[in-house]
Parts: structure tokens; C-alpha cells; sequence
């Protein structure tokens, strides 16, 4: 054993603690060798095993009717769409490589996240992307930077999903000081499999062969995964290395050989795809679901240089690979699928009986630990948290503006970058390839895709959301109003919701403060998927989120998957046809405070967070499919940030032929609150003036207000407020909203 | 009528236009790997969309020298129609089946968008189903769609009239904001003198069903297709889809 000292040196070598590195020698019952030590710092970092959030993970329902793979079982989760098949799911973070090399990091995400959908036997149907960025008006170095950054993200993004050829069909991206040189990126993807082809991650069968198939392995993204578990620093280019680079080319040859050997049933035992850690970490996960052991001969795997320690080559995150457990006897197959392809297929070693990790180099063992002391039973920690609310003492404006003057307010909002059209976004994505895609960008407030399986259609609606400035007001409410904005965003555009998925960014978790909001945050998402009976089916977290400015706003993001029966039921959130009536779901709402408006224009960050209510939320949910099973809503848009004004806006901007409204607002509250507040649930929905009494009865049975709050018409927004009175043209609303964002990253290209 | 859908490594349209054809079209289709030798029996072959060969050294470069290339060569020049989309299209001009070349786009970036089309020409059979002068819609997804020729090939391409679709406004007009990356005298498509090749940036197989919001895309198809209109090959799909 080691002495105490030792372990202390030792440990600020690995980034281990010495009480981890005191438990892995007596499980051992002696030191770890160099090599297993390099293992554990990467495998038990919190990127690998969730050791300091994995506590608060539990607390997510993750049962349910629809279940066919729940969180933590598999790759990603799979939910029942009916007919025999499922669709897979699951949202990543690739935050630290997108800060250091926005390009290449943001790539490597999607290229990951890709591997681990169709790692369960998935076609790939869609991508959608949460992205988070600093300040990027103005010409500070800074601000600059994330001018860079947000070109570089998004162009990495478009890089590596447009290759694929799987559509980005939707996302959100908003933009705080708080991700200075620290942005977000969360990618999301969708696939769809038939139940009885869904791969395992587990190795099998004593003597089958364990290949590794795609890219040879090198020095790139070396220790990713530890780099992932570290705050930030100024030094933190000198990580570069650390960050792999992406050969989208070779990930969607990989994936259509994988899949193409998929349809060869019983050649593939297990399968698993390598993220973090690479080959050290997919050998001993496989290992440790299959109650094996495994023996790999490093000198087999290919290399792309010469000279690499066996750590290198466990350790090594080069992209594009795929670990295959093959059914002994038929590795013949595989080698044809994958010689058709052109994608390299090597034996690395087998599966072996006694549940341990074996690996040799140049004839000599060099690791022999139990798989499962690598994953399963690594550490799990209980971290302090310090619950911090914002004060509960709503905003008060003391002269409070009337209509007319509200508009410069308006057209100020309407040009934030983090309102403003995305447009500058999914046009660099391909977002129609796989002709399914019904409802883009822009479009709906979910992303609808049009699904073919083996002569069945199906549709499929996908969203994600959450909502920062709630969750640094308040962790549990921004938790519950990230899941029910996404599943909001699902009834709106006419889908039952199934499941969701969800991506905790925060920042340094053994700061009190940070781990109560990570705490509070899973709480309220858990209660709330309860309150919608929804299981969360995976997941990923992404903590350290700390540059020298500080820490990120708790970032919580759900991702939520629905299915819509008959596409009848897809519902727009643009107005469709002049005439018809507006009406207002929900109420006319009350107060400010978290609100865009309080934040960006009144510069007021504090204040409650928009309280969430449960019931009513799915009570409105509930509405909302019994007039679109019907059809009679003919546009639906929720209300969220940006409050009415922002609805009304694009509802009028994004529907056929630029429609506007006429609105009437009531006396009180003040037309601040009724035009800019975003007090939860509530939608703005467009029907036939007939089917307008059909709506409120529909409302009435389930107990929502419902307000009728004007008419679909003309080319402007006309509000009137007793006698005070506001008109905007769309012409110019539209030069503002549309062009803002275009205008900002067009601007200086290459001087950024 | 049969058509054959050529498959590079990195194609990524090529379901989708196997299913226009089978699905929508309701005619027969079949995927020919690039490493063939020889074409199938066909009448007709697409090179779809996509990033063949990861569009390494230039889009199209490395596919132009695939096996199928050969064979699609020696078949087009027999008179063979030959269909180039999106990538398909750069091919084509790799291979010297088609004049000009695509340079990527004006602005650097990447555009999927739907886009306005002017039919140029109605005379050759890839677009006898629509009128000379006529404005439609279609998507365009490309890096690399910047179309470029010298004054000697473009005046020749004009004199030919085998500019097929220039991109331009809502009511046809060839303006400089409608030219969505920079292509030389807004030319989106074009063909062969011999009209039996034609390439296009524009995807028509994107705009063949109603749910897509465009059917101008289905148009193109059909003037290939030697299926009388009257039989509306989409009716049975349509009907099943709804179902």
C-alpha cells in the first residue's frame, strides 16, 4: 500500500482524490499500476460516472407504459411509438471542447451523440441543438470571442450533421454575459428502431471476438473526459489537444455499416460506441453490463502514429470508433459489410468468463482490474448544497409606461439577439434531407417529422427548452418550467408527449451553491415529469461550467419527444387565415419578474420566478389535443419569452402570407405586464369564428381560462388598451426581427 | 419506366429519391453501388445529394473517378438520361459530363432554404411539364453551389438554350438578392447540348408531396417519366400516407 503522501502526489497527478485512490488499492489489495491509474482518473471523473451527481439522478422517474430501455441501462433511452417500434433518444453536452476550439468541439458533439443513437440498432431521424452564448453585441475582445465562438459552434454543427446527412430540424440558442468564453452546447438526437432489433451495450458469450471498427486511434482528445470534469482557466487553450477532431465522412460510412450489419441478425452480441475514454471505457462498460471480463491486446489495435503508451490507447477519445462484440463464427460477415464500406474492422481480443479487464501491450500485462470497479461501482458522492432564491419580492415599475409608449420596448426586444429570428442558425443547417420534415425551423413550436417504417407512417414531434434566467431566480421552478414549456411546445404543435430527456449544465460542484442549484433543478424537473407522467429516459450533465468571470446561469434543458396520431393534427404556430379569432389560453398573466423585459431592457435580475402550476399546465395540454384531434386550431404558439409581444410577433411573421392581429387588452394590469410578462402557461391560439364557442366549452370543461383577445388581420399589430392605442407595422417588426442576428454575425467575419 | 439511384459512400439523398420514385412516383427504382462496373438496365440514372467520398479535395472531385462514373460516361453519351442533384450536379462537372464548375458558395456559409426557380427552357425532357418563363419552388441545401463558367461556355450554354433554371424572385424577376450563392447569371441548372444530362442545385426530391409544401419538384420527375399524367402516380401513396 501506499503511504499517505504518496496518495496526496498521486492525486494531484490524476485529478483523483487520495480517499479514491485509498479505495481502489483495497479493493485491489495492492497499488494500481501507471496504466490503471491513468483508467481510473478518466473513468471515475465526473464526465465518466456521474460520481457527484448520480444521488441526485435517482430522483427522476424513469418508469412508464411506453418503456422499452429506461435511463442508465443503455446508451439511450427507447419509447414505444407503436406498431413495434420505438424511438431512441438522448441530449449531450459538448461544452468544454466548444470553448477552447468551437469548431471541432461543437462537430465532435453531434458526431458523438450520432454514435450513441444508432449504437442501439437506430436509424438517425433528426438532430436539434440548445446552444448558450456570452454577450455578442459590441466590439470587446470578448464579446468578439463570442462572436467567434458562436460562428465556430454553429459551423462545426452544420459541418458534421449536413455530412451525416441526418436533418437539424430545431433547437434554441439564447445569450447571457454569464457564458462569456463558457458556451453551451447541447446537442440532441433522435433515432427509430423496431423493437426486436434494438442492440445491447452488453458483452456476451465467453471466447466471442471484441473488434474496434471505424477511425485508428491516436492522440487526439486525449484525457477529454477528465479536461470535461475541470473548470475552465485562461490556460485552458493550452487544452487543445484534449479536444478530438471530427471526420464526419467516416462517421456516416461507420454508421450505415453498423446499421447495415445490424439487419445481419445475431452477428453483432453487443455493441458500444467510444465517447469519453475510448477504448478503456467502452471495453470495460460492455464487460461490466454482460457480467464478463475481457482481454485486449493492445498491439492489435491500428494506430494512426507509432509510439503510444497503452494508457494513449485506452484513453485515446479519436472519434469515429465503435467497439463490436461478434458472435463467434461469423466475424466473416462483418468483415464483408465492412470492406464494402471501406471502414476498418479489427480484432482487438475477446470475451473472457472471471469479470476482468485484462489488457496487454508488447507481451506484457499492463492492466488487470474488474470491470465493474471501473464503472458500476465507481465512487458516488453526497455533495453539499446551499439552497440561494432570488428575493420573493415581485419587480415594482414606479411609472409604469402606457401602450403607446411601450413601443420602443417592443422593437427593442424584438432585436435581441436572444429573440430575434435564428434564422442566421438552421440556414447553415440541412434541415429537409431524409424528406421528413414537415414542420422546420420556424415553423412550430415543435420540430414535426414525418417518419416512413416498412409501409407505416408516423409523426413524430421534438423540442427542447429551458429557461436560465427562472433557474438562477429560482433552481426548482426553472426545472419545472423547462419541462413544461418543452412539453407546452409538443400540445401547441398538436403532440401527446412520451418522454423527455435532459442536459444539466452548472458549474463547480463542490461549491455549495452550484450543487443546490443542480439539486434544485433535477427536483423540479422531477416533479414535474411526475405531475405529466413522463419518464426522463437518460440524460448527460455537464458540471465545471466556470470560466475566471464566474459561473454559467444554471443551465437546465429538457428535450422532449412526442407523436402527433394523423397529420391532420400538426398545428402551426404562424396565423393562417384573416378572420379568425385570437384567442388567449391561460390568462393575461401578471408581474415581470424574469421576464426578458425585467432582465434585458429594465435590467432587473431578480424578483420570484414565473410560478409553474402543474395541473393547469396539463389541463391545457389537454385542451389543446382535443380541438387539434378535431382540427379546428388552426395556429397555436405558447407564450414564453418575450411574453404576448414576442408571441404575436411571430405568430404574424412565420404564418402564410404575413398576417397581423387586432388586439384588445384589458384595463389592468399594466400594459408592461400584459404585453412583455411571462407568466407560465399560457398559449395564443387561432380558430374559425364558428368553432370559437366550441373552444370555450372545450376550456371551460377543463377548467382553463380562455380570453378572445381580437382578430387575424392586416399587415400590422393593432393593440388598444382603453383609450390608449399602439400599432406596429410587420414590414418593420419583420426588418428587426429577421435581420438582427443576421446583421450582428454578418457584420465583421473575418475580423472576429 | 425504371430508374436507377446511384450510392457513393456519403450520399445522403439517395433514399429519398429511391423514394419519389417507388413511393410517389410509383414507378420502379433500384440503387446502383458505386463500385459497379457496368450500369443495370435502366432508363434513366440520378446522382444524388450528399458529400460522396466527404466531398474531400472538392465536392464531386473523387466520385467523378468511381467505377459507375465510367459506366455512366460511355451510357450518357449513347443518349442516356442522366439526372445530377445537388452534389450529383457537381459530379456531373467533375466528370466533364456537363460544362462549368461549382465554387463554394459567396458568402462562406452553408444554405438550406426553399427557393424561387425560372424555368429557362421547356424544350428539353427534363422539363417539358413546365411552361417556358414559369416560376417554381424548390429547396436548395449546398456549400458548394456557386455556379461558374468562362463568357465562352456561358454564351454557348445560352446560344443552346441549355440553362434549365436560374434562381430569382417571387414574381421571376433575375435579381441579385434571389441568387442565393453567387452563381454566374443566376444559373441554378443547366444541360447538355445533347439534352439528355442535367444537373441542379435545387433539390427537386424535396418538393414532391403537398406535406413538403412544394410539388414542383415531382414536375421534373414526371417529365422524365414516361408515365401519362392522367394516371397520377402519387394518388396511391398519398392515399396510404393518409390513411
Amino acid at each position: 500500500m501506499t503511504s499517505q503522501a504518496e496518495r496526496q502526489s498521486l492525486a494531484e497527478k490524476t485529478g483523483l482524490l487520495p480517499e479514491e485512490i485509498l479505495r481502489i488499492e483495497e479493493a485491489l489489495g495492492r497499488p494500481p499500476n501507471e496504466t490503471e491509474l491513468a483508467l481510473f482518473s478518466v473513468l471515475w471523473s465526473e464526465h465518466c460516472c456521474y460520481k457527484n451527481s448520480k444521488r441526485e439522478l435517482r430522483k427522476f422517474p424513469t418508469q412508464g407504459p411506453g418503456v422499452l430501455v429506461q435511463a442508465g441501462e443503455e446508451n439511450a433511452g427507447a419509447l414505444d411509438i407503436g406498431d413495434g417500434w420505438a424511438v431512441v433518444f438522448k441530449i449531450e453536452s459538448h461544452n468544454h471542447p466548444s470553448a477552447v476550439e468551437p469548431f471541432q468541439g461543437a462537430a465532435t458533439g453531434v458526431g458523438g451523440i450520432l454514435r450513441d443513437i444508432y449504437t442501439m440498432g437506430a436509424r438517425p431521424l433528426c438532430f436539434l441543438d440548445s446552444l448558450r452564448l456570452g454577450e455578442i453585441r459590441g466590439e470587446d475582445p470578448g464579446v468578439r470571442n463570442n462572436r467567434r465562438l458562436l460562428r465556430g459552434i454553429v459551423g462545426g454543427i452544420a459541418h458534421y450533421g449536413n455530412c451525416v446527412g441526418i436533418p437539424t430540424v430545431g433547437g434554441e440558442l439564447t445569450f447571457d454575459p454569464s457564458y462569456d468564453g463558457n458556451p453551451l452546447v447541447n446537442v440532441f438526437c433522435a433515432g427509430v428502431v423496431r423493437h426486436d432489433r434494438i442492440q445491447k451495450g452488453a458483452a456476451a458469450g465467453v471466447g466471442n471476438p471484441v473488434f474496434v471498427a471505424g477511425s485508428r486511434t491516436g492522440r487526439d482528445g486525449l484525457k477529454g473526459a477528465a479536461f470535461a470534469s475541470r473548470l475552465l482557466g485562461s490556460d485552458s487553450r493550452e487544452d487543445r489537444p484534449a479536444v478530438q477532431v471530427g471526420d464526419p465522412f467516416m462517421g456516416k460510412i461507420l454508421m450505415e455499416a453498423c446499421l447495415e450489419l445490424f439487419e445481419r441478425k445475431g452477428v453483432v452480441v453487443g455493441v458500444q460506441d467510444m465517447g469519453a475514454a475510448g477504448i478503456g471505457c467502452s471495453t470495460s462498460e460492455t464487460a461490466a453490463r454482460g457480467n464478463v471480463g475481457m482481454e485486449i491486446d493492445l498491439d492489435r489495435v491500428a494506430l494512426r502514429e507509432p509510439g503510444l503508451h497503452a494508457a494513449d490507447i485506452l484513453l485515446s477519445e479519436s472519434q469515429e470508433r465503435m467497439l463490436l462484440i461478434l458472435q463467434q463464427g461469423r466475424e466473416r460477415e462483418a468483415e464483408e459489410v465492412f470492406a464494402k464500406w471501406g471502414v476498418p474492422l479489427q480484432q482487438i481480443g475477446k470475451v473472457s468468463s472471471d469479470g476482468l479487464l485484462r489488457c496487454r501491450i508488447g507481451g506484457k500485462a499492463v492492466v488487470e482490474l474488474p470491470a465493474r470497479l471501473l464503472t458500476e461501482d465507481a465512487p458516488v458522492y453526497e455533495r453539499e448544497a446551499k439552497t440561494s432564491l432570488s428575493s420573493s419580492e415581485a419587480i415594482l415599475v414606479e411609472r409604469p409606461l402606457g401602450l403607446t409608449e411601450c413601443r420602443s420596448s417592443w422593437m427593442a426586444i424584438a432585436g435581441l439577439p436572444s429573440l430575434a429570428s435564428k434564422e442566421w442558425v438552421w440556414q447553415q443547417y440541412d434541415w429537409m434531407v431524409g424528406i421528413g420534415t414537415t414542420m422546420g425551423p420556424e415553423r412550430a413550436d415543435a420540430a414535426v417529422l414525418r417518419v416512413r417504417l416498412e409501409g407505416k407512417t408516423k409523426y413524430l414531434a421534438f423540442t427542447v427548452d429551458g429557461n436560465s434566467r427562472y433557474a438562477a431566480l429560482d433552481p426548482y421552478r426553472g426545472g419545472e418550467a423547462a419541462v413544461a414549456e418543452a412539453v407546452r411546445n409538443l400540445a401547441v404543435s398538436g403532440a401527446r408527449p412520451l418522454g423527455v430527456t435532459d442536459n444539466l449544465n452548472f458549474g463547480d460542484p463542490y461549491r455549495p451553491e452550484a450543487f443546490g442549484q443542480l439539486r434544485g433543478a433535477v427536483e423540479g424537473i422531477a416533479e414535474a415529469c411526475r405531475a405529466f407522467g413522463l419518464p426522463v429516459t437518460g440524460g448527460n450533465v455537464s458540471l465545471y461550467n466556470e470560466s475566471p468571470i464566474g459561473a454559467i446561469l444554471p443551465s437546465p434543458v429538457v428535450a422532449a419527444v412526442g407523436q402527433i396520431e394523423r397529420k391532420e393534427e400538426i398545428i402551426p404556430m404562424g396565423f393562417q387565415r384573416e378572420g379568425d379569432r385570437l384567442l388567449l389560453l391561460g390568462g393575461w398573466g401578471k408581474g415581470l419578474s424574469g421576464s426578458i423585459y425585467a432582465w434585458e431592457v429594465l435590467g432587473r435580475r431578480q424578483g420570484p420566478a414565473p410560478m409553474v402550476d402543474l395541473p393547469q399546465e396539463q389541463g391545457l395540454c389537454s385542451v389543446l389535443r382535443a380541438l387539434a384531434a378535431r382540427g379546428v386550431v388552426h395556429s397555436a404558439h405558447d407564450l414564453s419569452d418575450g411574453g404576448l409581444a414576442i408571441a404575436l410577433l411571430e405568430s404574424s411573421l412565420t404564418g402564410t402570407g404575413c398576417l397581423g392581429a387586432e388586439v384588445s387588452l384589458p384595463a389592468s394590469p399594466t400594459a408592461e405586464e400584459l404585453l412583455f410578462g411571462e407568466s407560465q402557461g399560457r398559449l395564443l391560439i387561432t380558430v374559425a369564428e364558428e368553432e370559437k364557442k366550441a373552444v370555450e366549452e372545450e376550456c371551460a370543461r377543463r377548467e382553463i381560462e380562455v380570453q378572445s383577445i381580437g382578430w387575424v388581420t392586416g399587415s400590422w399589430l393593432r393593440l388598444e388598451q382603453g383609450q390608449d392605442r399602439l400599432e406596429i407595422e410587420l414590414a418593420e417588426l419583420g426588418r428587426i426581427w429577421k435581420g438582427a442576428l443576421t446583421e450582428l454575425m454578418a457584420a465583421t467575419p473575418k475580423l472576429d | 419506366m425504371r430508374w436507377g439511384v446511384v450510392v457513393f459512400p456519403g450520399s445522403n439523398c439517395d433514399r429519398d429519391c429511391l423514394f419519389v420514385m417507388q413511393k410517389v412516383l410509383g414507378q420502379e427504382a433500384i440503387a446502383i453501388w458505386h463500385e459497379e462496373q457496368d450500369l443495370p438496365p435502366v432508363d434513366a440514372v440520378v446522382l444524388p445529394g450528399g458529400f460522396s467520398y466527404g466531398d474531400y479535395l472538392r465536392s464531386g472531385a473523387i466520385a467523378a473517378f468511381s467505377p459507375i462514373m465510367g459506366a455512366v460516361g460511355r451510357a450518357a453519351r449513347s443518349g442516356l438520361l442522366v439526372l445530377g442533384i445537388c452534389n450529383g450536379f457537381q459530379i456531373l462537372c467533375e466528370a466533364g459530363l456537363l460544362p462549368g464548375a461549382l465554387l463554394t458558395n459567396a458568402d462562406g456559409l452553408f444554405h438550406c432554404h426553399p427557393a424561387h426557380l425560372r424555368v429557362e427552357n421547356n424544350c428539353c425532357l427534363f422539363t417539358r411539364s413546365f411552361a417556358s418563363g414559369e416560376v417554381v419552388q424548390m429547396p436548395i441545401a449546398h456549400g458548394q453551389g456557386r455556379y461558374y463558367a468562362d463568357a465562352s461556355t456561358l454564351d454557348r450554354l445560352e446560344r443552346s438554350g441549355s440553362i434549365l433554371f436560374r434562381y430569382c424572385d417571387v414574381h421571376g424577376e433575375r435579381t441579385r438578392e434571389a441568387n442565393p450563392n453567387g452563381s454566374v447569371a443566376n444559373i441554378a441548372g443547366i444541360c447538355n447540348e445533347e439534352g439528355n444530362v442535367a444537373g441542379l442545385m435545387p433539390h427537386p426530391e424535396r418538393a414532391c408531396e403537398p406535406l413538403l409544401a412544394s410539388t414542383d419538384g415531382l414536375r421534373l420527375f414526371r417529365s422524365l417519366a414516361s408515365t401519362p399524367l392522367e394516371a397520377e402516380p402519387g394518388a396511391t401513396y398519398a392515399r396510404s400516407a393518409a390513411g
